[in-house]
């Protein structure tokens, strides 16, 4: 080994233990114990079976549960792309002075707790809520909507959480381009929509398609805008496992559906890469 | 025993070689540079020198010590870097300190040391500032006074001037010259521009491909190229393939295809050669006198002269003329060029073109 | 460059008001005279801040949460810096592998990670212990300090340091007077960055705490998922207004542009 690769090495050992005793060594005895059975008498057994992932794989509560996350995630991130992409497109072109202020106001709610975030989607969806009697006082509506436990309900505060993901990834990608091609474009005598659309959103696409990446997956494990909007009524897999952990204390069936939880997020974002690979790799090196 | 000394320096990175057997000397107090095209390999012996890199195979020895083992940090030698490398969260007293800080010099003499540095380079007024208020030049200034503080054995200067605008490289040439005699320090400077290197150096060597191709001063690598390269790189020069005849005792005959020219004794067997004539060398004459006929093709004003691109029957010629007022030859008029024929350079065929 | 036309600043305008609606809600419902969450507030009241004086289990939250983000973002740095100035360098053999593996956190889903800390801290009988949370903290917070950090060891001019070696610097001298310095703005972002997701975080933490160790995230989180009194409101528009204020104050370090998308942009 070269001089240069043992130095690398040996600044990254403190990390590298931290990272192979609290992080590897946890996440392998948490795919063992997904084999163990469970006895609500006499807990976790130490056999290995594949039974958990045959409960889980035959029960339509679970597909359910694993078909409304995916579905919410899905369009969560869809809804992202289509605020995210003009509203980075707006904060590009805006002086630095406004834009200061509006990352503050846009993308500054990303700091702000996510459980404080949705306690103010509560009070917004709620029957009682701001929202609904703000519609039956203009008379819009006579009886109130229900939003609260509603997967729209949570693709909505979903959508609020997320979204500064995709405007951050899109912004970045803007920001790569070089500030003379939309002059170029207006001088050779296009329009501003075509500007928009043939010059700015092909560059755009490289951040787009990583702000999706991350909003899908971010969404797909949500925990805490589930469990707070939908309660008991709407489950998610994250929800779904924080209830056989410290509820039912089933942990290996817990750790069964967040096994599976993890291999679905890791092949969609893996097929995901690939396929952006395959599809712009020659075009975004 | 000359001052620095590299003795067959070779690097290697893998497969690619990019300094091959390279042997030159560098005399106390002089100013030497090492000029090249980029990838010539000229960096990469600097910072052999340096410590930075280690040599594949080779000597280097300054003052009689051989530098093979000595750490960079132990080595004392001040660099200039490209980008001048300077501490930007320190002032410029603060960055000026800092390698006599690292040699525990005491306070007193440290304050006078800097202040005689900065006072050499011109710049006692900025010593607070910090150096990304400062402007090209200036920054330039203190890097050149940080490493000359420290009284370096040996001055490495590492493309000093490719990041100033050309004005402002015309003048820190003359300035630079200036405060290296000032402090007595011998220079090794990287460079891949040539009027640079002519217009410092007491000596050039030049390098092509990680290899030495010329070690000689600046007028005798101008004037007496010894190949193709060397030719082409310093100035211009109209480079012609020619076969040498037999060399009688007033010259010898170079056949370019249909003309016959002549030029001075050659010390090269009769066969394929390139010859080799600086266009400041050929004067305009009416179209039936001189040496050669042609057309004038191109014509370039540039100031205190004139450039001419003429077509001849052996190929295109460029022919430089001191703009003295007067009118000069138009495009499409036929023109005679004439020279003397000890201005013609002889020099080996090339014979892997570059 | 062209300016935003008028649909653009209407846009942008709606849009604003949809990311701040929820936390101008919790805001203002913080401020009821009443019992019940209520907006816009029937009138102005401190009743629900004063009750925080009287749940001192929020305080004692908000405090182990303070303490919890300044060690795990302290530890995490301190391990992430050298980690990023071996990867953030020229290549070697198992770069690739390392970045990944530090950055890898931010890959698999965080009740994934909560749950495999809590299977292991328990099996140590460490679980709901300030050290355990620490160091579980200090892992999924590493990412952002590494990410942050390799942009500025991107941006570092290695002939800077040459230039110390040269005057004579040694390699912890070079480090201390000349590479930390140009790459602290980087390391402090790191470190702020890595402390609001420490403060933030819910979803690991809520597996391995115990009743002593709860942070006020999960403390809120259980609050709320059991009664709705104004009291979460108030909690959270306390925690709203430390988070501005630290928002700004980062803003002004460092760029909080330039903190949330990781690159270094000049």
């Amino acid at each position: 080994m070269s001089a240069r690769a043992t130095r690398a090495w040996l600044l990254s050992t403190p990390a590298l233990i931290l990272f192979a005793v609290l992080l590897l060594v946890p996440l392998l005895m948490t795919f063992l114990l997904s084999f163990n059975s469970f006895d609500f008498y006499g807990g976790i057994g130490s056999d290995l079976s594949l039974a958990n992932y045959a409960e889980v794989l035959g029960d339509s509560y679970f597909y359910e549960i694993f078909g409304r996350t995916f579905l919410i995630a899905l369009i969560t991130t869809l809804i992202c792309a289509a605020i995210g992409v003009p509203q980075a497109y707006i904060l590009y072109r805006m002086s630095p002075l406004w834009r200061s202020i509006t990352v503050l106001i846009v993308i500054g709610p990303l700091l702000i707790s996510v459980v404080v975030r949705t306690l103010g989607w509560a009070i917004l969806l709620g029957n009682k809520g701001v929202i609904n009697t703000a519609l039956i006082d203009i008379g819009l509506i006579e009886r109130p909507i229900r939003m609260m436990y509603t997967s729209g309900g949570i693709v909505l505060a979903l959508v609020h959480v997320m979204v500064p993901f995709m405007i951050l990834a899109v912004w970045a990608a803007l920001q790569r381009q070089d500030p003379a091609v939309e002059s170029a474009a207006e001088s050779l005598g296009a329009r501003p929509a075509t500007i928009f659309f043939r010059i700015v959103l092909p560059q755009a696409i490289p951040g787009v398609l990583s702000g999706s990446l991350i909003v899908f997956s971010l969404s797909a494990s949500a925990f805490a805008t589930p469990a707070i909007l939908g309660g008991r009524r709407v489950k998610v897999v994250a929800t779904t496992v924080y209830d056989e952990f410290l509820n039912t204390l089933n942990w290996p069936l817990g750790a069964a559906i967040a096994m599976l939880l993890l291999a679905s997020v890791l092949v969609v974002m893996l097929s995901w890469n690939r396929l952006v690979e395959r599809r712009f790799g020659e075009v975004f090196q | 025993m000359a001052f620095l000394e590299l003795h067959s320096l070779t690097k290697r990175f893998g497969a690619i070689t990019a300094v091959e057997d390279l042997t030159f000397s560098v005399e106390r107090g002089s100013f030497v540079s090492l000029l090249g095209p980029s990838g010539c390999g000229k960096t990469t012996t600097l910072q052999m020198v340096a410590g930075f890199e280690t040599p594949t195979d080779g000597r280097i020895v300054l003052d009689g010590r051989d530098l093979s083992g000595v750490p960079a940090r132990e080595r004392g030698l001040g660099i200039v870097f490209q980008t001048y490398a300077l501490f930007a969260h320190m002032t410029v007293a603060e960055n000026v300190a800092f390698g006599l800080e690292m040699r525990k010099v005491a306070k007193a003499e440290r304050t006078r040391r800097i202040a005689d540095a900065l006072d050499l380079v011109h710049l006692s007024h900025l010593e607070d500032r910090y150096p990304r208020s400062m402007s090209g030049g200036q920054r330039q200034r203190v890097a050149l006074a940080r490493a000359l503080v420290i009284e370096p054995q040996l001055l490495l200067l590492d493309e000093p001037l490719s990041n100033l605008d050309a004005k402002l490289r015309e003048e820190m040439q003359l300035e630079l010259r200036r405060i290296q005699r000032e402090a007595g320090v011998t220079t090794l400077m990287v460079t891949h521009d040539q009027s640079e290197a002519l217009a410092m150096s007491d000596s050039i060597v030049v390098m092509d491909r990680g290899r030495l191709r010329q070690d000689a001063t600046p007028f005798d690598v101008y004037e007496m190229p010894q190949s193709s390269f060397v030719s082409r790189f310093l100035g211009k020069s109209n480079n012609l393939a020619a076969r040498l005849g037999e060399s009688g005792p007033d010259g010898a005959a170079l056949h370019c295809g249909n003309v016959v020219l002549h030029g001075p004794k050659a010390d090269l067997p009769p066969g394929p050669v390139e010859i080799a004539l600086r266009p400041e060398r050929i004067a305009l004459t009416g179209p039936d006198g001189g040496k050669l006929r042609g057309t004038v093709a191109e014509r370039v004003f540039m100031g205190n002269q004139w450039l001419l691109r003429v077509e001849t029957e052996i190929g295109d010629m460029l022919v430089m003329r001191y703009n003295t007022g007067r009118r000069e030859a138009d495009i499409g008029e036929t023109v005679g060029l004439d020279w003397n024929p000890a201005d013609i350079r002889i020099l080996p065929a090339e014979t892997n073109p570059a | 460059m062209r300016r935003n036309g008028a649909a653009a600043i209407a846009f942008n305008l709606v849009f604003s008001l949809f990311m701040l609606g929820p936390i101008i809600v919790v805001i203002g419902v913080a401020f009821t005279p009443e019992g019940f969450l209520e907006f816009p507030p029937s009138g102005i009241s401190l009743r629900w801040f004063r009750a925080i004086l009287d749940n001192p289990e929020f305080i004692t939250a908000a405090w182990i949460s303070l303490k919890l983000g300044v060690a795990a973002a302290s530890v995490a740095t301190v391990l992430a810096v050298p980690a990023a100035l071996a990867i953030g360098r020229g290549r070697f053999a198992g770069r690739d592998a390392l970045q990944a593996l530090f950055l890898s956190p931010l890959m698999v889903p965080t009740v994934v990670l909560g749950i495999a800390f809590l299977r292991f801290l328990s099996l140590l009988g460490l679980n709901g212990t300030f050290t355990g949370l620490m160091l579980c903290h200090a892992i999924i917070i590493t990412p952002f300090i590494l990410r942050l950090v390799l942009a500025s060891v991107a941006g570092l001019d290695r002939s800077v340091e040459m230039a110390a070696i040269s005057l004579g610097a040694r390699p912890l001298t070079v480090f201390r007077r000349v590479t930390l310095p140009a790459i602290l703005p980087g390391v402090i972002g790191g470190w702020m960055l890595a402390f609001i997701t420490s403060f933030d975080e819910l979803t690991v933490t809520v597996f391995i705490v115990n009743p002593s160790t709860t942070t006020l995230p999960v403390r809120l989180f259980s609050h709320i998922t059991q009664t709705t009194d104004p009291l979460v409101a108030s909690v959270s528009a306390v925690a709203i207004l430390f988070t501005v204020v630290l928002m700004v104050l980062v803003d002004r370090l460092y760029g909080l542009d330039r903190l949330l998308i990781g690159e270094g942009k000049r």
